[in-house]
């Protein structure tokens, strides 16, 4: 059952759009979630602007940045995007075991830099510095570690995506917008990493 | 609409941004990596005390003997928004047609919304702290 039909009677124009382009629809209503995210980002990047000074007689930020690591990071998460684009276009020529195969790449390269920031996290809350030690550090994890919850999700919904293009799924309409969602979602992940290393790492290093 | 069975090809979703082709995702792939490692390597030099960037000459060939720390971050923030540019175009492959018109226009919204938040909030709790302080 498809969801472009071609119905000829006389609906108006709103709805004929709608019976022609529901998929478009849902793409659209999901990019402006992604906007409202990124409105999001933009009061955690606050927050991290204002308060990234107090440290409450704690060290500032550049004794944890080791910027090899945070570049480790950030090339797998750049390599997971193109990783991604492979399966998308895989996805064009309804190539469904290349596109399994490019979403397990890419989420190998997600987990990389997932595991990376974590091992971070928790060699700077075991030399005592956590969130609750001083308003730089809370800022710190709650931007840094949104960016990264966001990147688990994303994840989840990868290897969900696996799932259920292994088990019994075609490269049907669906699974299209399903890929085209979480295309987007990984893209502006990418996007949103883009600002957090500039202004968190590269600018705090400084 | 066909499936993988026959492996003819899908149908797009036109939902405003263009097609993603192969050749889009190398080029935004390469200039994402070029621009990335060109900001790590600003940072790098900054880091390491900008007043010694004269060492660097040799390596880099660069005129300015003194360079301060706003210019690398004036340097930084140019390059993010670079790659935000680079990656939006390449990747997300935005366009300013008429079929990608709104998803654009909520995008240039979106970004407005952010600098209001973030300049706004910087601002005020600048001047809190300046009032507080002085």
């Amino acid at each position: 059952m498809t969801r472009n039909t071609t119905i000829e009677c006389c609906h108006d124009d709103v709805h004929h759009e709608h019976e022609h382009n529901a998929d478009g629809v849902d793409v659209f209503g999901f990019w402006l979630y992604i906007m409202t995210d990124c409105v999001l980002f933009a009061s955690l990047f606050a927050a991290f602007a204002v308060l990234h000074n107090n440290t409450f007689g704690g060290p500032a930020l550049r004794h944890f940045i080791s910027l090899p690591y945070v570049l480790g990071e950030t090339l797998f998460l750049l390599f997971s995007n193109l990783t991604y684009g492979f399966a998308i276009i895989c996805m064009y020529k309804a190539r469904k075991a290349l596109v399994n195969f490019w979403l397990v790449v890419t989420v190998i390269l997600g987990l990389g830099f997932v595991l990376m920031e974590l091992s971070e996290f928790i060699h700077i809350i075991h030399e005592g510095h956590g969130p609750q030690t001083s308003a730089a550090m809370t800022g710190f994890f709650s931007l840094v570690g949104t960016h990264g919850l966001h990147v688990s999700f994303g994840l989840l919904w990868m290897v969900v995506l696996i799932i259920q293009l292994l088990r019994h799924r075609k490269i049907d309409n669906t699974m299209v917008r399903r890929l085209t969602l979480l295309g987007l979602f990984w893209n502006f992940l990418d996007i949103v990493w883009i600002f957090v290393f500039t202004v968190v790492y590269l600018m705090g290093v400084l | 609409m066909s499936d993988s069975n026959n492996n003819t090809p899908v149908a797009d979703i036109p939902y405003g941004m263009g097609k993603k082709t192969l050749s889009a995702y190398l080029v935004g792939f390469l200039l994402s990596l070029l621009v990335t490692v060109i900001a790590f390597g600003a940072a790098a030099v900054g880091s390491t005390g900008v007043e010694d960037l004269g060492k660097w000459r040799s390596y880099l060939a660069m005129g300015a003997t003194k360079v301060n720390e706003t210019h690398i971050y004036i340097i930084l923030a140019v390059l993010a928004v670079v790659q935000l540019y680079i990656q939006v175009i390449c990747f997300l492959r935005m366009n300013a047609r008429k079929e990608g018109f709104i998803n654009t226009m909520s995008f240039l919204f979106a970004i407005f919304v952010v600098f209001v938040v973030v300049g706004g909030s910087y601002w005020i709790m600048w001047n809190l702290n300046y009032n507080m302080m002085h």
